[in-house]
């Protein structure tokens, strides 16, 4: 429950960034946050207590195996988000290569 | 026929990746071989659209992993006539691409993005795993958010931005949904979650997945609250793009999506949780008002048809949010007449930029109806037909909206819904007024090239065939489409006989 709370309360500062700030490579930084926070809760969901790695050699009654899905989900998940990550600086790249600044209200104002 | 699915994303995943390779030995090359891809793409979509026999779908299983372990791609009919919509205006739009984007530089590209966004489309309404819905609607929208900053000028750069950061919010809370709806349940099949869904209790951290659940796909698909993104990235796009964006991107990454997932997976129906259906009804109603009004004073070509687009959504969400049959048929209707029509308004949009290289109407004089005929005859027939007028589909997909409306005994809505058909009728008069009509021209204007005629031609006879034939179109593609939903998670029981090898 707590690391549930936890991802939420990271995914929720993720959010703030991106509302908030101005500053394009902090909106960056945001998202990065707020898919961490979902990596993270994806992490955790396999976890069990007590449970042994999910290989089976022998048939063991009684013991209770970890999620193995979580990773390939998670394994996935960060591959988009470098995709995206790797996407929206190369466009705030070239926005700062054509105006000249991060700032996301300068460039409305010089847009005209 | 068992193939398809994996060939409706293998041919133009392949094509995507070919076509920026060809492009530097012969451009015309790549042209072909991703025409050929959509071509490919389209005939198979008709003959899944007509061929599929209700209540059987097609259930490719990748790895031959049974159903609820795999991942399978679910066709049925609902995902079919989906499919059917997507590769029309995806091929006429790339008709119009070939020479519309003798403009712009690196046209290999283009293909390039243009396959992977119809590559994601078709995931999205195919797949039956919630989380590779989700990485299909990732590789549509990095595509799409690609293609809006496409011309790298600064405005367009800044409305891609902003399309981007508000379609990465959509997707992160769809991504969020589905950790807490697999930390729940332990299953991402949607077949195998209905299942699940269908013995779990009404606690408020279902809701909360729910409401996540339909925030992100509001998004995507830019409803009112949610729309602040669309009327800058459609003008910013190139015009064959906007079409697909409009006509089909927001269809079927937003509303095909948030009906399947909640008609079929979560079982939702009007009787049973009448909030949620309100909650698509105030949603839809509000986008038809707003977008319409916003669009009423607008001076951009193609930002007046974004706002229109909003308001032409609204009527989607709306008759899914009325949920009963009749108002379901029109939902599908719409769907078809409104990617066809917007689709088609889209295109002289560019037709119009190619020729005049302007898109303020008020700096136009009027008169170009007679030097570019065709493409005002297409702009004024797909208007009418975008706002409801008979003969057109659109008459037929506005009745029957308004009709479902009014037998579920929701006479405000049925009366706004028509009021705005009105509505709508004069903002889009506004461009054939300021544009298309009177007697002096601007001097030295053409005619568009002949491809790109001939795409806009065959949408128009499209949209008129669509409307005299849609008393066939109807028991054939629309109302099996309907009754898929109707039947909610009946959906499930049938995957799964087919999907077990039962």
């Amino acid at each position: 429950m707590i690391i549930l709370v936890a991802s939420l309360i990271l995914f929720l500062v993720g959010l703030y960034a991106i509302i908030t700030k101005r500053n394009m490579i902090k909106i960056a930084v945001g998202f990065s946050l707020m898919e961490y926070s979902v990596n993270f809760l994806f992490a955790i969901v396999g976890f069990r207590p007590g449970a042994v790695p999910p290989i089976l050699q022998a048939v063991e009654v009684g013991k209770v195996y970890s999620d193995p899905l979580p990773q390939a989900l998670v394994l996935t998940a960060i591959v988009i988000g470098l995709g995206v990550t790797a996407f929206m600086l190369s466009l705030i790249l070239r926005i700062y290569n054509r105006i000249g600044s991060f700032d996301l209200e300068e460039i409305q104002r010089l847009k005209g | 026929m068992e193939t398809f699915p994996v060939l409706l994303i293998a041919i133009p995943l392949g094509g995507a990746f070919l076509v920026p390779i060809l492009y530097k030995a012969w451009r015309r090359l790549a042209e072909i071989v991703a025409g050929l891809c959509l071509a490919t793409v389209l005939a198979l979509s008709i003959y899944l659209a007509f061929f599929l026999v209700p209540g059987k779908p097609l259930v490719y299983l990748f790895g031959n992993w049974p159903v609820p372990l795999g991942i399978a791609f679910a066709v049925d009919k609902l995902s079919s006539l989906m499919l059917l919509i997507v590769s029309i205006l995806a091929f006429f739009s790339y008709l119009f691409a070939i020479r519309y984007m003798d403009q712009f530089t690196g046209a290999g590209k283009f293909y390039t993005l243009y396959l992977l966004m119809l590559v994601g489309m078709n995931g999205v309404v195919m797949t039956g795993d919630l989380f590779n819905m989700f990485v299909f609607m990732e590789i549509a929208g990095l595509a799409a958010y690609a293609l809006v900053a496409f011309g790298t000028k600064p405005k367009e750069l800044e409305a891609g931005f902003k399309y981007m950061v508000m379609g990465e919010i959509a997707s992160l809370m769809i991504l969020l949904a589905i950790a807490l709806i697999y930390a729940a349940t332990s299953t991402l099949n949607l077949a195998d979650l209905s299942r699940a869904f269908a013995t779990m209790d009404k606690t408020p951290g279902f809701y909360f997945v729910v409401i996540l659940l339909m925030f992100g796909f509001s998004l995507k698909a830019g409803l009112v609250p949610f729309h602040f993104w669309l009327p800058d990235a459609y003008p910013s796009a190139p015009a064959p793009v906007t079409a697909v964006l409009s006509g089909v991107f927001t269809k079927a990454l937003g509303v095909y999506a948030m009906a399947r997932i909640l008609f079929n997976v979560y079982g939702f129906s009007r009787a049973s949780s009448p909030e949620v259906f309100n909650a698509l009804l105030i949603l839809g109603l509000v986008s038809i008002v707003v977008g319409g009004l916003l669009a009423l004073p607008q001076k951009d070509y193609k930002r007046l048809l974004a706002y229109s687009s909003i308001s032409q959504i609204g009527y989607i969400v709306l008759a899914l949010g009325i949920g009963n049959e009749f108002a379901l048929i029109g939902a599908f209707a719409h769907i078809l007449s409104h990617s066809l029509g917007k689709g088609l308004l889209f295109l002289t949009s560019g037709s119009v930029v190619y020729r005049v290289g302007e898109r303020d109407i008020t700096k136009f004089t009027g008169g170009l109806g007679k030097q570019m005929p065709w493409t005002s005859l297409s702009y004024n027939l797909g208007a009418l037909s975008v706002a409801g007028m008979p003969p057109f589909l659109g008459f037929f997909s506005k009745l029957f909206i308004i009709l479902g409306a009014v037998k579920a005994g929701f006479i405000v809505p049925a009366v706004v819904a028509g009021l705005f058909a009105v509505v709508t009728l004069g903002y889009l008069l506004k461009i054939t007024n300021k544009v298309f009509w009177g007697k002096e021209g601007i001097k030295g204007i053409k005619e568009s090239p002949f491809v790109m005629v001939f795409a806009m031609v065959c949408l128009v006879v499209l949209l008129v065939a669509g409307g005299a034939f849609f008393f066939w179109l109807k028991p054939h593609l629309l109302q099996p489409a309907a009754d898929v939903l109707l039947k909610g998670t009946e959906y499930a029981d049938i995957v799964f006989r087919i999907g077990t090898g039962g």
